[in-house]
Parts: C-alpha cells; structure tokens; sequence
C-alpha cells in the first residue's frame, strides 16, 4: 500500500475506531508533533457540469498534524474536521508504516481490516440505496 | 457628521442574557443538544453548510442552536466563524461522477444505467403532518436490497458521447476566488457558480422559478439529480498522490436546457449546473436555472428577465450581506434622520410661504409651487 492509499483510509475511518484498532496492533512509541495538531480550512473545488472547469465551492474544515519518531522519521495527518487527537494519531501511524519493521503489518493488520469495515458500511448504505429503486412496470390496457 | 454616542452596555448585556433564557425555553424540557440537530435537523443543518460557505456539521449544528433555529443568523455565525481560521489547502475538484449514491434520479430518461434511485426523500409524501411524530416510537431501520446498487454514470455523458449537448472540458483554468479577491463585474462562470452555491435559497428559488414563468425562459429538463458522498482530495508535500482527507455529502443537479447553435456548431442542448454541500435538491435546482439563465449573453440570447441580469442576481444573493444591510437600519441613525427633518422642516416653510404668496396675489393655477418646491429639494440637497 502506498502512504496515500493507507491515508485514505486511516482519514475515512473515525476517530474511535481508528484508535481502537491501532491499540491492538501494540507499537508503542514515542513521537513530538513538528507542526501542528492545527486546525484551518480547505477550499473545495467542483467542476462545471461536473467534467468542465474547476471552481470554488466552498470551504471545509480540515485538521492536520506532522510529528517526528525518536529517529526523525516523519509522519503526517490531514484529516476533514477538527479533530486535532485524529490527525495526530494518523500521522503517528504514517510515520511508523514508513518503517520496514512496522509497514507490514500496518497494511495487513490494520489499514486493509479497516477498509473492509468502510466497504461493508458503504454496501449496506447502498443496499438502503437499491431497496429505493424504481422498478417500472408496463399496464396493459384492453386485449 | 457623525457624534459619538456611548451608553446602553447594561441593557444589551441584560437583552442578550434573556435571549440566552429564551433561546433555552421552559427548563422543564430537555436541553436540545447539538448532537440531536446534527441528527435529527440535517436538512437545516445542511443549508447553513451550504449558505455559510463552510462545510462542518458539529459547528452548523451549534450555530443553528445557538440562533434559536434562525437560518439566517446561524448562516452568518458560521460564515464569522470561518473568518478565523486559516486555509491550508485546496481540494482537488470532486468527482462527483464517483459519488456514493443515496439518491440519483433522471426526469429526462426512464430507464438509466444504474436506475432511478429515490433515496431519503419528501417526494411523493402527501404533505399530511404525521401525528405519530408527536408520540414517541420505534422507528425502523430502512429496507435494503439484496444486492448493493449498480454503477450510476453521468447520465448526461450520453448525450455527451451524441454530441447532443454542449461538452463540459476542463481547460486547466485557475478558478477565481471571492474570498481572496472581490467580485468585479461582469465575471466569468466560475465566479458565478461560487457566488450562486453560497446564495441564499428562497432567493434563487424566486428566481429559477421567474425563468419558469417566462421571465428569461430557457425550457430546463432536470437531466440528473444526485446526491450521496463525495471524497475529498488534496496535494500535500510527504505524499506523491493527491491525499484523501475524508468525505463529504453533496447535491449535484444537472439541468438540460433549450438549444444553441451557430454556423459553425450544429444545435446543441445547453446546460445549468448546481452544486452544493449537504442534502441542498431544491438549492441546487434553483442554483443550476439561475446559472443557465445568467448564460444568456454568452449564448447569444435577449437579456429580458431579472434572473438574467448577472450584476443584479450576484449582488444580492448572499444573505449575510443583505441582512446586514438591512439590519443596519436598526442601528441608531438620530444625526442622519435629524437633519432630514430639518430638511423637511424648510421645504415645508417654503411650501406655506408660496402658498400664500399664490393665494394673496389670487388667480389663475399654475404649477409653479411645484416647479419651485423641486427646486427647493435640489437646492437643499447641493
């Protein structure tokens, strides 16, 4: 898994159960936060008639973190919202991946686990979906 | 000339803290909590996202709370609130072609790729108030189908591949920002749209509604309607690829209008966009007539209806601009309206004195005192 591709994932997750999947993993260590937890916005762009030309939608809240391991590795977080502890533990979590030791079994362990709930959640979501879809039927009339 | 006037700071201490009495009601019911309307309010929720220009459910939620239900005010709040916080990034623009649908209807073709999916709706209720709300009671979960849905395309993409509507291409332009930059008028489409998504919607439904009456008419088809979650990127240093930060819901609607054509392009659909956060339908209908409306001088149509007249429909469809505006005549104007009386003051005397000027030197009626009563308004107003 790329470092985006785990982001994603990480970022789509909430707070609480990213936490409580990262704790069962066991990978303690210690990190300072080089910049950040903070909280600002970002400019969402759409795109005319949805291909054509980008434009400003409107703003969104957006946290982000950057923190360094005991080693220097680097690690980063952005994540929709303002919860600064999510931003924070997924940059925890970025930068601990960056390391052979732990990259592994960050992907297998708890980045694809993860993303099986998120797809299961995004089924039964569009189950609700397809149980609202329209099934025509002709009348025949006379004979 | 302006004078200083102080004073009142102990009665608008004590009017705000009868506003916080007010606003939490009888003390034997419940506190409303924030959590609650982000739940249970989404739809008013989702309008102060949109209007307020600021897409956070928790801080909606709060605003509508602390406004006492006040759209308009809790719009504003929020759109204070983003005043303090810093931009950090720019999104790539969503794709909403890969959005998660809740709901994706089509007036324009029955039988569509994925299908007509209704979704969460008020359509087709019989607007019957519902007494059981009044009673508590078990609510049940929705149904859900055996399979999930269907890949949903653009359904205008086919018209696209037809050459049968105007392609919509991405030419890599920057779009302009009224954030960073005043609107300066006349501005381009992608100034519009960011001014229409953060309009206010009884005043764009007023409007998309004009163009249905004639007022600017442009025969919309509502070509597809969507609404779901959208994933939002952006490009950070540390990542190679654009980085997901989350997702949000949006409402995108696609209109499909009457047809434009020259010598050298052969007729042609045109198109109205609406796009906005949140569960907004109606909003973004409105926005997506409005916008083809402000089109008519590109595609060479009479500017005959108000909701053509983009200086005039831009100007005035954000809310906090205009409410503050007009809330501005509560503020004291004792100087301002003193001087207008006196000016009044005058022009009467003046009124009096020809008056009996024209009586005492009696016959015929001409309309000399009102020629010289404008000349007395000019004279004053110099």
């Amino acid at each position: 898994m790329t470092p985006a591709q785990r982001h994603r994932i990480f970022a789509l997750t909430p707070f609480d159960r990213l936490a409580a999947h990262w704790q069962t993993l066991g990978i303690r260590v210690s990190h300072r936060c080089v910049r950040g937890p903070e909280t600002g916005m970002t400019m969402v762009r759409g795109r005319m008639g949805g291909s054509g030309n980008a434009f400003n939608l409107g703003e969104m809240t957006l946290t982000r973190a950057s923190v360094a391991l005991e080693d220097g590795t680097l690690g980063h977080g952005w994540v929709a919202g303002r919860d600064k502890a999510h931003a924070e533990m997924i940059a925890v979590i970025d930068a601990c991946a960056r390391h052979d030791n732990w990259g592994r079994r960050i992907d297998t362990e708890l980045a694809e686990p993860l993303a099986d709930v998120l797809q299961h959640e995004r089924e039964e979501r569009s189950k609700a979906a397809a149980a609202t879809r329209v099934d025509f039927f002709t009348m025949v009339r006379g004979e | 000339m302006y004078v200083a006037v102080k004073g009142g700071e102990k009665a608008i201490a004590n009017a705000h803290r009868w506003m916080a009495d007010r606003r939490r009601g009888n003390r034997q019911q419940e506190e409303l909590g924030t959590a609650q309307v982000e739940e249970q309010l989404g739809l008013a929720v989702d309008r102060v996202m949109a209007e307020a220009s600021l897409y956070d459910p928790e801080l909606a939620a709060l605003a509508f709370k602390q406004a006492s239900g006040d759209l308009v005010e809790a719009v504003f709040l929020l759109r204070a609130y983003r005043t303090t916080l810093p931009r950090l990034a720019e999104t790539l623009p969503v794709e909403t072609s890969a959005m998660h649908i809740e709901r994706r209807i089509s007036a324009t073709f029955k039988d569509v790729p994925g299908g007509q999916v209704l979704g969460p709706t008020y359509d087709y209720t019989h607007r019957l108030l519902d007494f059981m709300l009044l009673a508590e009671g078990e609510v049940p979960e929705p149904a859900r189908a055996e399979e999930a849905l269907e890949a949903c395309p653009q359904i205008l993409d086919s018209l696209d591949a037809e050459g049968l509507i105007e392609q919509e291409v991405d030419d890599g332009a920057m779009p302009y920002d009224i954030t960073r930059d005043p609107p300066d008028f006349p501005v381009d489409r992608a100034t519009r749209l960011q001014m229409l998504a953060r309009g206010d919607e009884g005043y764009l439904l007023a409007l998309g509604y004009s163009t249905q009456r004639g007022y600017g008419r442009n025969h919309p088809f509502a070509g597809e309607i969507r609404q779901g979650s959208v994933e939002v990127e952006i490009e950070v240093e540390g990542f190679d690829e654009p980085l997901c930060i989350g997702e949000i819901m949006m409402t995108e609607c696609q209109m499909i209008n009457q047809f434009a054509g020259s010598r050298t392009t052969a007729p042609q659909f045109t198109r109205g966009y609406g796009l906005a956060f949140g569960r907004n339908e109606r909003k973004t209908m409105a926005m997506a007539l409005v916008d083809r409306a402000l089109r008519a001088e590109e595609l060479g149509e009479p500017i005959q209806g108000p909701a053509q007249q983009a200086e005039f429909v831009l100007a005035h469809a954000d809310s906090v601009e205009a409410s503050g505006f007009v809330s501005h005549l509560k503020l004291p104007h004792y100087v301002d309206f003193q001087s207008e009386l006196e000016l009044l003051r005058r022009l009467r005397r003046g009124y009096v004195q020809q008056h009996e000027e024209a009586e005492a030197s009696s016959s015929e009626a001409s309309p000399a005192g009102q020629e010289s009563l404008r000349t007395a308004v000019e004279e004053a107003a110099q």
